[in-house]
């Protein structure tokens, strides 16, 4: 292997108001290497990988593309110079086929005029032999996996001809098989001679594919190490700059009485389509159900029924042991005793302009204290955000604050202080961990955990298989609206992730 | 424990909706942006004011000593020998009143994310009824008669704006359509009841089409000036105290809360259990409110009788958009917009001295001035595109150098 280096960023600098992105990193990227940039959300990584692919332009520092400085001031200018950038989000176009996307903008043409679907579709297929890369040239994308999505822009970057390869968190929206069918695309890359930068905050998946990992934290490079001698523990501490607690200790759970009930419950999307297809459930005080699945399987729609925020087509749900009848609000769910942590905190958990305290208020300002016949008593709302902010531990601003001002960790702890502070009778919280840095992810389990310990019951909906096997006492794996399997506590991973992708387990 | 702390990068934030980065651009410019809007939309109209021979200074002085200003800071260059002074300022506040309650009848709504266009029809729809509540009930006392009056006004105009704000909560029909729609039934509605042959015509003069004269039982008691030479009533009083009830309502309320919660984020309002549909509905009704007491404040204050050129010639709750945004849709905004266009607007028409400045030139300044305040509001978004462009093409152009140089 060659230990030519094909990319090297120097001290590259970038400055938003207020903050520092990036403050004098450096990274270099040799032939034929996987070189994982690992760091917390807001550590800097997408600002300097931003800076490489032109999108951004660094206030200091320089750009040397196998020894030769460059400065790109657009995408356009670092494909050409051969590198390829695959976003978390997919720049994909649904209508078109996976070879169309594939030679947008380059196509090859008769007569110089019309596309050549054919010669489109047999360069396509040719590229996916040559890297191992399985796709069919002639499927519409709308109608292909996401993994397979992913794939398309690789080929898509391939194609232009890149060498040195950029993965956005590319596991962030596959399922562990795909994302172990990733790391073997990944290595028969390097197998290839491409060189590929790995952006991601997840440390299982950095030390199984790179080779050396630079740790970047509040826009400065920590340390750059190979994978050999690496360890979880190590790299965690790099990242968060303490030691963090990895692995949830938990103790055996104490169910008692069910505090949520769900019986063949349908519900429909916006569009009318049946996402949530007959599923049942209980949820007993003092456990923690987690509900595993792919994105778009219906967990949106269930949690909102059971919440209130979207009427079921049928079905029945019971709130500590009554049934609730009639036309369903967000209103009666919250006085019934449902907490709800939102998937989306800043679309749905918080009103961003509001302060601290009128947003810790919103579901209880229409009744005292907080008001009395329509009229609203502000300081009572301050009292109540000085106690929450203390016990909670909400830093970066007082009662007066902004949510907007808020880093992502601590909005979500006056989400999580809102819901919490209101004793609900059962928790549903779905995706509470989205987006947030390790820390605070530690944060938002242990106090899960801790409600739970208390005797609350907890309804875990989360896209991350791993926080669902660390957390729940049971799990209930969705698929296409239907609860397609159930496992206790310990249940492996290939088990789990099986069923999510609507494979049938043996006969248990 | 210790979570980090650190702020969050720019790179995470989502991108926010077009409303919501004008509102951060607005907050950011503070109260410094509005004068300076207002300041350079006076410039923009001097210059063009220049452009037509016409010398601005003189132009500015005639519409400040038009509006009565004179009365409140006295100038040096005073040149007014009539000494109208007091008169032109009680004028400049009648239509300060009109301005303070059209202008929350676009602000109010706003704050719930609703933008009221239909202030003029919801305004028509409060002289209508103040001037049939006027003319009929002759025989009663003065306080009933005007309560009566005003009353009723207000809460036509809440029916009406209310009936956008049903269409929108229940079909979701968009409030700017349908509040023009109305606004269209209430001039044409005007037109049929004070016109030849409409119910609310008069009956003393069947060739003219107005409607009857309000009776004096009805009129508002004037405070400053004569009540025939049109005085300021006391209808600039309830005016003032509607600031106050429209910021007590947003900030000490539990409807402002939700109102404000909606207008800032309805699906997070939704999952806080605020009925959205139900705000709208609300948040709509109390600006057609606001809008129907300043016709009754008009109608039953100085104006008395209206006929179909009025109906047709008024614009005065179209101008509370302009005041609304101007006055960033809070009390103490608005009601300093209020007054300043209210000074603009009876300044450049009645009040100004013809020999000073041509009263027709100066009411197009005025039409000039409000459009590129509205303007120049509207740009807070398109200037911080500018800046942005600016800095991209400066980038590219120190690329071409670091080329040349290679």
């Amino acid at each position: 292997m060659t230990e030519q280096t094909v990319l090297e960023l120097r001290g590259i600098t970038k400055r938003y108001p207020g903050i520092v992105a990036n403050d004098h990193v450096d990274f270099d990227l040799r032939a034929g290497e996987v070189h994982a940039l690992l760091g917390e959300n807001g550590a800097g990584k997408s600002t300097l990988m931003n800076v490489l692919y032109g999108l951004t332009k660094a206030d200091e520092g320089e750009t040397i593309v196998r020894g030769r400085p460059v400065s790109f001031s657009s995408a356009r200018d670092a494909i050409a110079a051969g590198i390829g950038m695959v976003h978390q989000h997919f720049m994909l176009i649904p209508v078109m086929t996976v070879a169309e996307n594939i030679v947008l903008g380059v196509e090859p043409s008769r007569n110089g005029v019309l596309l050549d679907e054919a010669d489109a579709e047999r360069r396509v297929a040719e590229l996916s032999r040559q890297f191992g890369l399985a796709v069919e040239p002639g499927a519409l994308v709308s109608t292909i996996s996401v993994g397979q999505q992913q794939r398309v822009e690789i080929l898509k970057a391939l194609y232009r001809g890149a060498e040195i390869l950029v993965l956005d968190e590319p596991t962030a929206v596959l399922t562990p098989q795909e994302a172990a069918e990733l790391f073997e695309i990944v290595r028969s890359l390097k197998a290839d001679g491409k060189s590929v930068v790995f952006i991601s905050h997840k440390l299982n998946e950095v030390l199984e594919v790179a080779d050396r990992i630079t740790v970047l934290r509040r826009g400065r490079r920590i340390d750059t190490v190979p994978r050999e001698g690496a360890t979880e523990e190590g790299l965690a501490r790099m990242m968060v700059g303490r030691e963090v607690l990895l692995r949830v200790d938990k103790a055996p759970p104490a169910p008692a009485e069910v505090a949520l009930e769900v019986e063949d419950l349908h519900v429909r999307d916006d569009r009318g389509l049946e996402k949530v297809r007959g599923v049942s459930f209980s949820v007993r005080r003092g456990e923690i159900v987690g509900i595993a699945g792919v994105d778009g399987n219906g967990q949106t729609e269930l949690v909102e029924a059971i919440t209130g925020l979207r009427a079921p087509e049928s079905g029945r749900i019971a709130v500590a042991g009554t049934t609730l009848h009639g036309r369903v609000t967000a209103r009666r769910m919250l006085d019934a005793g449902v907490g709800h942590i939102p998937e989306d905190r800043q679309r749905r958990g918080l009103v961003l302009e509001f302060t601290i305290a009128e947003n810790l208020a919103l579901h209880d300002y229409h009744r005292p204290p907080d008001s009395r016949r329509g009229w609203l008593f502000p300081a009572r709302l301050l009292e109540r955000a000085a106690r929450l902010i203390a016990e909670f531990d909400i830093r970066g601003g007082g009662p007066l604050t902004p949510a907007r001002a808020l880093s992502g960790g601590n909005q979500q702890k006056v989400v999580v202080a809102r819901e919490v502070a209101r004793n609900p009778a059962v928790l549903v919280a779905a995706q509470p961990t989205r987006g947030l840095d390790v820390g605070a992810i530690e944060y938002v389990h242990r106090r899960l955990l801790a409600e739970r310990d208390t005797g609350h019951a907890i309804l875990l909906v989360s896209l991350e298989l791993d926080e669902v096997l660390s957390l729940a006492d049971r799990i209930l794996v969705l698929y296409e609206g239907r609860i397609v399997g159930e496992h206790a506590a310990g249940a492996s991973e290939a088990e789990v992730g099986f069923e999510m992708l609507g494979g049938r387990r043996q006969a248990a | 424990m210790s979570a980090p702390t650190a702020t969050v990068p720019p790179e995470q934030e989502p991108s926010p909706s077009f409303a919501v980065r004008l509102g951060v651009a607005q907050r950011a410019g503070g109260i410094v942006v509005p004068i300076l809007t207002a300041v350079l939309a006076f410039l923009a109209g001097g210059i063009v004011v220049a452009a037509t021979g016409h010398n601005p200074w003189t132009a500015y002085r005639g519409i400040w000593q038009g509006a009565g200003f004179n009365w409140l800071f006295h100038v040096p260059w005073d040149t007014n020998t009539v000494h109208l002074d007091a008169f032109n300022l009680s004028q400049t506040l009648l239509v300060t009143t009109t301005l303070i309650l059209t202008g929350l009848a676009v602000a109010f709504p706003f704050r719930c994310g609703l933008f009221n266009i239909g202030g003029q029809g919801q305004y028509l729809v409060g002289l209508i009824v103040a001037n049939w509540v006027g003319v009929s009930f002759a025989s009663w006392p003065t306080l009933p008669h005007v309560l009566l009056g005003v009353g009723a006004a207000a809460a036509a105009g809440a029916v009406w704006a209310g009936i956008a704000g049903f269409l929108k909560a229940a079909t979701g029909a968009h409030e700017v359509i349908s509040t023009i729609m109305l606004n269209w039934v209430a001039i044409w509605g005007g037109q049929y009841l004070f016109g030849q042959g409409g119910p609310l015509q008069n009956t003393q003069n069947p060739a003219a089409p107005e409607s009857g004269a309000v009776a004096q039982s009805a009129h508002i008691p004037v405070f400053w000036g004569s009540p025939e030479l049109q005085g300021l009533d006391v209808g600039f009083f309830v005016a003032l105290a509607m600031l106050v009830v429209f910021w007590v309502l947003l900030n000490r309320t539990t409807l402002g809360y939700e109102v404000r919660a909606v207008g800032y984020n309805p699906d997070a309002a939704a999952y806080g259990g605020i009925d959205v549909r139900r705000s709208y509905l609300v948040a709509m009704a109390i600006s057609g409110g606001f809008a129907g007491l300043a016709g009754a404040l008009d109608m039953l204050g100085y104006l008395f009788q209206f006929g179909t050129l009025d109906v047709q010639a008024s614009q005065i709750g179209f101008l509370g958009i302009a005041v609304a945004l101007l006055g960033r849709n809070t009390a103490v905004g608005t009601g300093i917009a209020a007054f300043l266009f209210g000074g603009l607007l009876y300044g450049t028409t009645r009040g100004l001295d013809p020999n000073v400045f041509d009263p027709s030139l100066a009411g197009n300044l005025t039409s000039m001035i409000q459009g590129l305040i509205v303007l120049f509001v509207g740009a807070d978004i398109f200037i911080l595109y500018l800046w942005n462009a600016r800095r991209k093409v400066r980038s590219r152009r120190r690329r071409l150098h670091e080329a040349a140089a290679a």
